[in-house]
């Protein structure tokens, strides 16, 4: 019997035992489909989050002062000691390292903001001008803090507060109150909507100095770093440390946390989570296996007399066991195409209901998936087919 | 009970000649289909020596045995063994198929078939919704598909009533004609006499063998 006869004969095995064929290419299909939906979550959820962190800069590293090690601050607290503050002057050291492109200091606080008869409060970022290509910002109006203008009171809005403050007239060039001070408002940032939990558009900046003086401090929150390539990051991270361990009088009490490093172990975290769920997935496949076996099994019994016929007019052993094969093979192909149709499918509509999510099954999940139900179908069929391939004509042909 | 061995068959010495018509007869579990299942290689003998064309088959292996029943035997059962998903034309084709012909010849092959049993009107009705004489006769275009040598009946009319038997028995009688041997396993004495070879069967050995001179 030809390859060609033998798949085309079990195909049509497969069409005239309808209901039975669609129920296992069903369950295959299901299988098939969590996995590519499933796995089109976790990678969607693993690009979602990258990309969010990879849009709050470039080659970032982020200074805090103290040791983020428990054993450490620990250590420090038994001895009586609390970590010594970045200054201003610790940035402006680390401005000067050769691996660093651009620094920009960092304060934040609340102050309440009034203009045009409104008053609200808002959350106030103290910096220099660098934040902006340093955090990615985009300025819809105006510009922000002109260099050698650090020093006086501009003001910049982030895009919801000048909707909120000057709807209809132009944002750029007024008087706003902010705190006890006055600020003059230079520019605007353009929309971006929230970031890793920070929603840049209800926020305002001014110059670091108005910042320390407003909440009356010399410490700063952080220091923003842009390392000059990507290969300089682990640098800048060690000269960073050294330089600032140095300044503190040799003692490490900051912390320098790499955007890279961070990315890493999101990436690691997610795409594991992303294989444990398409693991757990797979496991409705092995089951589905179970159920191939079964069927064929009594396929197998029901077609006792039929397989001693095909003997009796020349069938071999292994024509008997080929065709039940290919029935198994059949039955595994359609369900996990469909089912690979169906993830895909299912993909398409959470990315309809939840367009931030880039929910697209990777490749590897769905050739993964569909060599899985192939390979589970198949060996799930073994043991049918040559159950039936052993059959004796004799007795199988007095099967009724 | 058990200890005591059966023989299905037992002291069988038998030889028959390329185009004879033979009829096997004797009482239910006298071991005529078993012979016959020997003579078609789908039982094998405990002992003994079963030769074809001249040819030992016994020993050969189980994939040469298949090929053998494919090319030279074609059998035909008391009840019909058709595959009943398969439409009269399929049932027909399923020796070619297996004999890896290929799908054009198939084509003329069955049609052929089909014409000669007048089953051309039948070619797609499925078994359930044929008669029992249409039923032997697609099992017959069936055997007959390779042009075997031989042709071996288990009781091919156990199942029809007497005309349409009859029928079925003349359309074998032709096959025989043509040159094939033909072997029938008959309880029906009347059919049986119509054969030139009648053998008489008890306890799986051979009582009788008698020649006739028929018409
Ligand atoms: N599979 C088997 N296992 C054991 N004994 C069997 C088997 N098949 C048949 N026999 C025995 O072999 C003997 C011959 O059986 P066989 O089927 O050849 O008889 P038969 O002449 O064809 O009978 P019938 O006219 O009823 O078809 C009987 O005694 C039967 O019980
Ligand atoms: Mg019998």
């Amino acid at each position: 019997m030809t390859l060609t006869d033998t798949l085309h004969t079990s195909f049509k095995t497969v069409v005239s035992y309808r209901i039975r064929s669609l129920l296992i290419i069903l369950a295959m299909a299901l299988g098939v489909g969590a996995v590519v939906v499933l796995t089109a979550l976790g990678d969607g959820a693993r690009n979602y989050i990258i990309n969010q962190f990879s849009s709050i800069g470039t080659n970032l590293l982020v200074v805090l002062p103290g040791r983020a090690e428990t054993s450490g601050s620990f250590l420090g607290a038994v001895l009586g000691q609390t970590p010594r503050d970045l200054t201003l002057k610790d940035a402006q050291l680390l401005g000067r390292l050769p691996q660093v492109r651009r620094y920009a200091p960092l304060n934040v606080g609340a102050a309440e903001l009034s203009a045009a008869n409104r008053l609200r409060e808002v959350t106030v970022l103290g910096s220099t001008a660098d934040l902006i290509p340093i955090r990615h910002m985009q300025l819809a109006l105006g510009n922000f803090l002109a260099h050698g203008g650090e020093h006086t009171a501009q003001i910049v809005l982030g895009a919801k507060i000048a909707q909120e403050f000057f709807p209809r007239s132009q944002a750029i060039g007024q008087r706003v109150r902010l705190g006890d001070s006055r600020f003059l408002v230079s520019g605007v940032l353009s929309s971006q909507g929230e970031t890793m939990g920070f929603n840049t558009d209800e926020i305002v900046i001014i110059p670091i100095d108005y910042a320390q003086a407003m909440f009356n401090t010399t410490s700063l929150f952080r220091i923003l770093i842009e390392a000059k390539s990507h290969s300089d990051i682990e640098p800048a991270k060690q000269a960073i440390l050294a330089s600032l361990r140095q300044s503190h009088d040799g003692e490490d009490d900051t912390t320098v946390i790499t955007q890279d490093a961070i990315l890493e172990t999101f990436d690691r975290i997610l795409q594991t989570l992303t294989l444990a769920v398409a693991g757990i997935a797979a496991i409705s496949l092995i089951v589905a296996g179970i159920l191939v076996m079964n069927v064929m099994l009594v396929a197998v019994t029901q077609r006792t007399a039929e397989i001693g016929l095909l003997k009796a007019i020349g069938a071999t052993s292994g024509d008997i066991r080929r065709l039940f094969l290919a029935e198994a093979l059949w039955l595994s192909l359609v369900g996990a195409v469909l089912g690979f149709l169906l993830g895909q499918l299912g993909s398409l509509l959470v990315r309809i209901a939840y367009p931030q999510l880039p929910a697209w099954a990777p490749v590897w999940a769905s050739i993964a998936a569909i060599a899985v139900a192939l390979f589970t179908g198949m060996l799930a069929s073994m043991l049918p087919a040559s159950k039936a391939a052993r059959l004796d004509a004799v007795v199988a042909l007095s099967k009724k | 009970m058990g200890d005591q061995a059966v023989y299905a068959l037992n002291d069988i010495n038998l030889q028959i000649a390329s185009g004879e018509y033979v009829s096997i007869m004797g009482p239910s579990g006298s071991g005529k289909s078993t012979l016959l299942n020997i003579i078609g290689l789908l039982d094998k003998p405990d002992s003994g020596r079963y030769e074809l064309d001249g040819k030992l088959v016994t020993d050969l292996s189980e994939t040469e045995q298949a090929k053998i029943r494919r090319e030279q035997i074609g059998f035909v059962f008391q009840s019909f063994h058709l595959v009943p998903r398969l439409t009269a034309a399929e049932n027909i084709e399923l020796p070619l198929l297996l004999g890896g012909v290929s799908p054009e010849q198939r084509q003329i092959r069955v049609n052929n078939a089909l014409n000669a049993f007048e089953l051309k009107q039948r070619a797609n009705h499925r078994p359930a919704e044929l008669s029992g004489g249409q039923r032997q006769r697609v099992a017959i275009a069936r055997a007959t598909i390779m042009q075997p040598s031989v042709i071996l009946a288990d009781e091919p009319t156990g199942n029809l009533d007497h005309q349409i038997g009859a029928e079925v028995m003349s359309l074998l009688e032709n096959l025989h004609h043509q040159g094939t041997t033909l072997i029938v396993v008959t309880h029906d004495r009347e059919l049986g006499g119509r054969a030139h070879r009648q053998i008489g069967m008890r306890d799986g050995k051979i009582l009788t063998d008698q020649f006739h001179d028929t018409h």
